[in-house]
């Protein structure tokens, strides 16, 4: 009993709800790496920022296919899921009407892929900052 | 502009990005994150060739 409480105030002592820890994921999500930079991680930051960035402007480049969210069937559901996590590449490749994806290119499904995955990645880079806003890591 | 990659290569890119961001977020020191990339990495390839080696094995 003593121990539940002792670790629910480490933990709530841990993640204090500051500006930084809505900011950082919010600007981490709409530009990759962005939420490690504004906390000064600024090598982690560029890193994320060109891994995710090429990943899903290599997938544009192998033709692949954006998904909208428009419904649909849940793979289609997913694959925006996974797209919308590139934050400011989603929006700019939506108003651009990239993505349409090319059946005639047996790669374009690698680009789709990479596309999603990309976004998947951020997301990932999100709880990261997040993470490091609220103390929980360095 | 359009790209083509082979399989292998587009294996590659994605474990050699996927590798980058997964040491970043997973680990809190340098070493630690260079050495955790460098061991996603070897685990995504070896990964690519232990499927490509069970699906020969399956379709034989």
């Amino acid at each position: 009993m003593a121990n539940t409480t002792t670790e629910k105030a480490k933990m709530a002592e841990a993640a204090p709800l500051t500006a930084m820890g809505v900011i950082a994921p919010a600007i981490g999500w709409l530009i990759p790496g962005a939420g490690h930079m504004i906390q000064k991680r600024w090598i982690r930051g560029a890193l994320l920022f060109i891994s995710i960035v090429t990943m899903f402007l290599l997938g544009l480049a192998m033709q692949g296919r954006i998904y909208r969210a428009n419904g649909g069937d849940i793979l289609e559901i997913l694959g925006f899921v996974g797209d919308v996590g590139a934050g400011a590449l989603y929006i700019l490749s939506v108003a651009q009407d990239w993505g349409q994806g090319a059946i005639a290119f047996a790669t374009a499904d690698y680009g789709t892929k990479f596309m999603i995955v990309a976004g998947l990645l951020n997301f990932i880079a999100v709880a990261d900052a997040y993470h490091i806003a609220i103390g929980k890591k360095k | 502009m359009t790209i083509t990659l082979n399989h292998f290569s587009a294996a590659l890119v994605f474990a050699f990005f996927a590798s980058i961001v997964f040491g970043i977020t997973h680990r809190d020191n340098t070493r630690e994150m260079v050495r955790y990339g460098l061991y996603c990495f070897a685990m995504f390839l070896g990964g690519v060739f232990v499927a490509g080696w069970a699906m020969w094995v399956l379709r034989r």
